[in-house]
């Protein structure tokens, strides 16, 4: 079966499922254990999967496969930058759960069962190797997010929640119908044979763009982004933290996984389409972001501008860029996530979320100012931190593609840096402008448990980025290689008047 | 092939007339203390009108062609019998409180099956036409049943006009079909369409057309459906969007596939335009609604509209997903009329505001899950069964390169999602109206349970025997 000898996919998707029911038939306090209790289990056996994870080996491992619904089979298995996006979801998780301990208080089981829910659809989206499997998984998600909002959600919830998951429809529907005539076209569900089928190119298009719509919306790209701002200011902490933590970067897998192996011509072709609604995006939201008043709000913003990085990256049609992309996504996962959780930590004390309501919390809350000033520095992208490391690849691959594309993204960085210290100032510095704000106590010991992980797996990733590459590396490459064929010309022609595209160990190494 | 052949062809039907007429004489003498024994003895005899129909014997082709019993009948009559064996059980709690259920009921609702079985058997444009008057005409009554109640009665004469007016459209195109083709059989008239449709044919065809459309209740003969759910009583109105939706589109589709299959091009306008005007118009008129069964009438316009896409694609892929399509909507709207039926205030009276569902989520969480899991299934969202059937027609159209039309029915359905959601949404955002009396009935509750179990996640392993079953039905009509 695998390495392991047991199927550790079905059991990870398994356990959170099971959990999630027992807790809707208990109490608040017992389903808080459980919930906790499962998603640490949950992450104990990401680690043994990751443990177990043989890198250069097979691209495909820990693959089961049960043809159990007559036209599409229970599928499973992973490659390195499944592998890194799972690990990422179950570390995430138990924090939310932590996160959520005191701040929901009314439908506890209901709430903890959703978030349990939520995981195994999550963990089914990154572990899918068939390509309906994927799809329900995929869609399924809506269901509890948006109950996430809608219930727990703040004072504009439940326009939030419809914004969210009409939107969120309307793009997938496309795609399934794109699915539909692939599935036809090759004769398999089988994700991998589909990754190394050759579409016929004006075909490409269609299709390109079909998934193009649903992972644009999930993503978010700009315009398509609007629904994000919404869902996350009315979210709960925890709802954001799962949202810009591990949603969003099922439009960047979507991307890697499908749009680029299955589609590498039309990739190449609509390249600007997705490098022009990039640009924008980190121009635009950046400077969106800079006028925010709302903390939420301004988070939200700067994801859309991270993930047009992400984009960029992906698209670049170089190792770094692919790399750097990947390395975005995670980094970015672990950094708004806790960037979230920052601003839940204040807005349980406070009840809001304006910026002007805060001020000068480094006086009464420094560990809070610490820890806050920590991540928004990874934000902003310093050297040593997670951010870095996936922004400065990504920004080497896209000056590999496109010099301009590349010049324009750059100053998003400039303006990351803008609103993301704009905002600290206004928040710790200085002196309180409201009593509330100068009473305000400092971090609980529980509190303290849910961003020192993040902080310190923040470091780990910017000091020694290899352990996160070092899976993905065999798989960025099969995915160059396949993608190789289709790649657009550049316009910037490097010094020995050759595009350092041959993907060797060698070369990769001396990028960094 | 002898009479006693052909009879033991129509043994469901027999089963089921017999015991009508036999309970109609039990009803008159018996009075209505009988009531709940001739209601037992209804849904039995529907049971064994279900097995007589899966038996090998009754397959055949009876009465020189007049009479067919084949795969695709005997799926359809399994979903039809079951849809009324339900709408029995779930009567007599909405009627207790007006002591209003009288024998009648369970008789009524068998000799409509009977209507209906023909309707699916019918090889022939008469078998078809006295089949579907039958099943009407036990449905006019069935509509008016709450004699006294004002609302019951005009919905039992709204249908009856409407329905009167339909059978004469009907029956007009039939009579074209058989003037310009010399046979109301339908090979007859598949032979004659083979070398072209000539004017009078193709007038035919698009009358026959209509009148079924009014039937299933295709946009833009779809009028009459809110008025006439809503006035119904309960119990009629789940019968009404399962059972004749189910009996209808078979109809539909026997007459499309059988007696003008050569003429494929020509009706596959006319359920292009009935499909898209359906899902758009079911999505769009149901969003300001805020009558429970109003709103349900529009999502059994909306559902059908999606079905009768399996059947624009034309070949056997389409056929079987409508067919597939609609024996998943008719678990999902009896689950949602159950639901519906739990509706009653404090003192029993039965409610239909949608305003009153408002946090169920907290007064009645596992009915608010129940009724939850319906309507996101309704909507199609997976992980709930409810998608799987919308996966088959869109396949089914992918399948012949109407990819363009796939891409608008989909995105149709995000209109309809949205009022699905706004039930949701009541029942779990808004905060608590006063709750509902209790649940009394187990068995009530017992069919809820099991009909969103069988639209849940676990529907899915039902696919494979759904997918085998239905392609057989499908086959046998090409």
């Amino acid at each position: 079966m695998n390495q392991l000898g047991f199927p550790i996919l079905t059991l990870l998707i398994a356990l959170p499922l099971l959990a999630g029911i027992v807790c809707l038939f208990t109490n608040a306090n017992n389903a808080r254990w459980i919930a906790l209790g499962a998603t640490l289990a949950d992450f104990a056996l990401g680690v043994i999967l990751w443990m177990h994870y043989d890198i250069g080996g097979a691209q495909w491992q820990f693959v089961e496969s049960v043809p159990m619904f007559g036209r599409f089979a229970w599928a499973l298995g992973i490659d390195g930058i499944a592998l890194m996006l799972i690990i990422l979801s179950v570390f995430l998780m138990p924090i939310c759960i932590l996160a959520s301990w005191d701040a929901i208080e009314k439908r506890v089981p209901e709430y903890m069962a959703a978030f349990l829910l939520m995981e195994s659809l999550m963990i089914g989206v990154f572990a899918a190797q068939d390509l309906f499997l994927f799809y329900l998984f995929f869609e399924a998600g809506l269901i509890p997010m948006y109950l996430i909002i809608g219930i727990w959600g703040g004072a504009n919830r439940i326009y939030a929640s419809y914004k969210f998951f009409l939107y969120t429809l309307l793009g997938s529907v496309l795609m399934l119908i794109a699915m539909l005539w692939m599935a036809r076209e090759a004769g398999t569900t089988d994700i991998p044979t589909l990754m190394a089928y050759d579409f016929p190119v004006q075909a490409q298009t269609w299709l390109f763009l079909a998934f193009f719509a649903s992972f644009a919306v999930k993503m978010p790209m700009w315009p398509v982004h609007t629904w994000l701002p919404d869902a996350h200011v009315q979210a709960p902490t925890a709802g954001s933290v799962i949202l810009a933590g591990v949603l969003l970067k099922m439009g960047g897998y979507g991307f890697i996984r499908f749009s680029l192996p299955m589609f590498p011509e039309a990739s190449g072709t609509l390249v600007w389409l997705v490098f022009g609604l990039s640009m924008v995006a980190v121009v635009y939201t950046s400077l969106v972001a800079l006028v925010q008043n709302d903390m939420k709000k301004l988070i939200a913003y700067s994801s859309v501008a991270h993930m047009a990085f992400v984009t960029i990256g992906l698209f670049a049609f170089n190792r770094q860029g692919i790399e750097g992309g990947l390395m975005v996504m995670l980094a970015h996962g672990l950094v708004s996530g806790a960037l979230f959780l920052c601003v839940g930590v204040v807005y349980d004390r406070m009840h809001t979320r304006e910026i002007d309501r805060y001020g000068g919390l480094s006086n009464n809350m420094p560990k809070y100012a610490l820890l806050f000033m920590f991540f928004t520095m990874a934000s902003v992208g310093l050297p040593g931190t997670a951010n870095f490391v996936g922004e400065f690849l990504a920004l080497v691959g896209a000056y590999g593609a496109n010099s301009w594309v590349a010049a324009v993204a750059t100053t998003g960085i400039i303006l990351g840096a803008a609103y993301m210290l704009f905002l600290y100032r206004r928040i710790a510095f200085g002196s309180a402008n409201t009593p509330e704000a100068a009473k305000m106590i400092d971090l609980s010991p529980r509190e303290l448990a849910c961003l020192v992980p993040i902080a310190l797996a923040t470091l780990w990733m910017g000091v020694y980025p290899e352990s996160f590459l070092a899976p993905m590396r065999q798989d960025v490459g099969a995915l160059l290689a396949r993608i190789e064929r289709a790649r657009p010309e550049g316009d910037a022609q490097l010094a020995m008047g050759k595009t350092p595209t041959i993907p060797t160990p060698a070369a990769h190494a001396g990028a960094h | 092939m002898s009479y006693s052949d052909s009879l033991i062809l129509t043994l469901p039907e027999l089963i089921l007339s017999v015991s009508a007429l036999l309970l109609l004489l039990g009803a008159a003498w018996g009075g209505d203390s009988k009531t709940s024994a001739i209601s037992v003895v209804s849904v039995a005899a529907l049971v064994a009108a279900a097995f007589a129909a899966i038996c090998p014997v009754t397959q055949g082709v009876g009465f020189d062609g007049l009479y067919r019993s084949d795969a695709f009948s005997t799926f359809a009559k399994v979903l039809i019998y079951g849809a009324a064996a339900v709408s029995i059980i779930i009567a007599p709690r909405y009627f207790a409180r007006e002591a209003a259920l009288r024998g009648e009921y369970p008789v009524l609702i068998l000799l409509s099956a009977v209507g209906m079985g023909m309707m699916v058997s019918a090889g022939d444009l008469l078998t078809l036409y006295v089949g579907l008057e039958l099943q009407s005409l036990a449905a006019y009554v069935l509509a008016s049943f709450m004699r006294r109640d004002q609302r019951s009665a005009e919905a039992g004469l709204k249908y009856f006009v409407l329905g009167a007016l339909a059978s004469g459209i009907l029956l007009y195109g039939i009579s074209l079909l058989y003037g310009f083709t010399g046979t109301t059989l339908f090979g007859g008239i598949a032979k004659a369409a083979g070398d072209g449709l000539s004017t009078g044919e193709l007038f035919g065809l698009v009358f026959v057309l209509s009148g079924l459309a009014f039937k299933i209740s295709a946009v833009p003969f779809h009028m009459w459906t809110p008025d006439v759910y809503e006035g119904a009583p309960t119990p009629v109105t789940a019968f009404f969007a399962s059972a004749p939706k189910v009996a209808a589109m078979g109809l539909l589709v026997r007459v499309s596939v059988e007696a003008l299959g050569p003429a494929t091009a020509s009706w596959q306008q006319i359920v292009i335009f009935a499909a898209l005007a359906s899902t758009i118009l079911g999505g769009v008129a149901a969003i300001g609604q805020s009558n429970i069964k109003r709103l349900l009438a529009y999502s059994s316009i909306n559902n059908v509209g999606f079905a009768l896409f399996g059947l624009a694609a034309g070949n056997a892929d389409g056929v079987s997903a409508t067919m597939t399509y609609m024996a998943v909507y008719i678990v999902m709207t009896l689950g949602s009329f159950l639901c519906v039926l739990q509706m009653r205030d404090e003192s029993g009276e039965p409610v239909e505001a949608i305003a009153s569902l408002s946090g169920l989520s907290r007064t009645r969480p596992g009915l608010a899950a129940a009724f939850a899991i319906f309507m996101f299934s309704l909507a199609g969202i997976p992980p709930l069964f409810g998608f799987w059937p919308k996966f088959l027609v869109f396949d089914a159209l992918v399948g012949v390169g109407l990819w363009p039309l796939a891409m608008i029915g989909i995105a149709t359905s995000v209109i309809g999602a949205f009022y699905y959601l706004k039930i949701v949404k009541t029942m779990y955002f808004d905060e608590p109206a006063p709750a509902y009396a209790p649940m009394e009935s187990k068995v009530e509750g017992g069919l809820i349970a099991l009909s969103a179990l069988a639209v849940s996640p676990f529907g899915y392993l039902a696919i494979p025997f759904l997918a085998a079953t239905s392609m057989a039905a499908a086959k046998a009509l090409f």
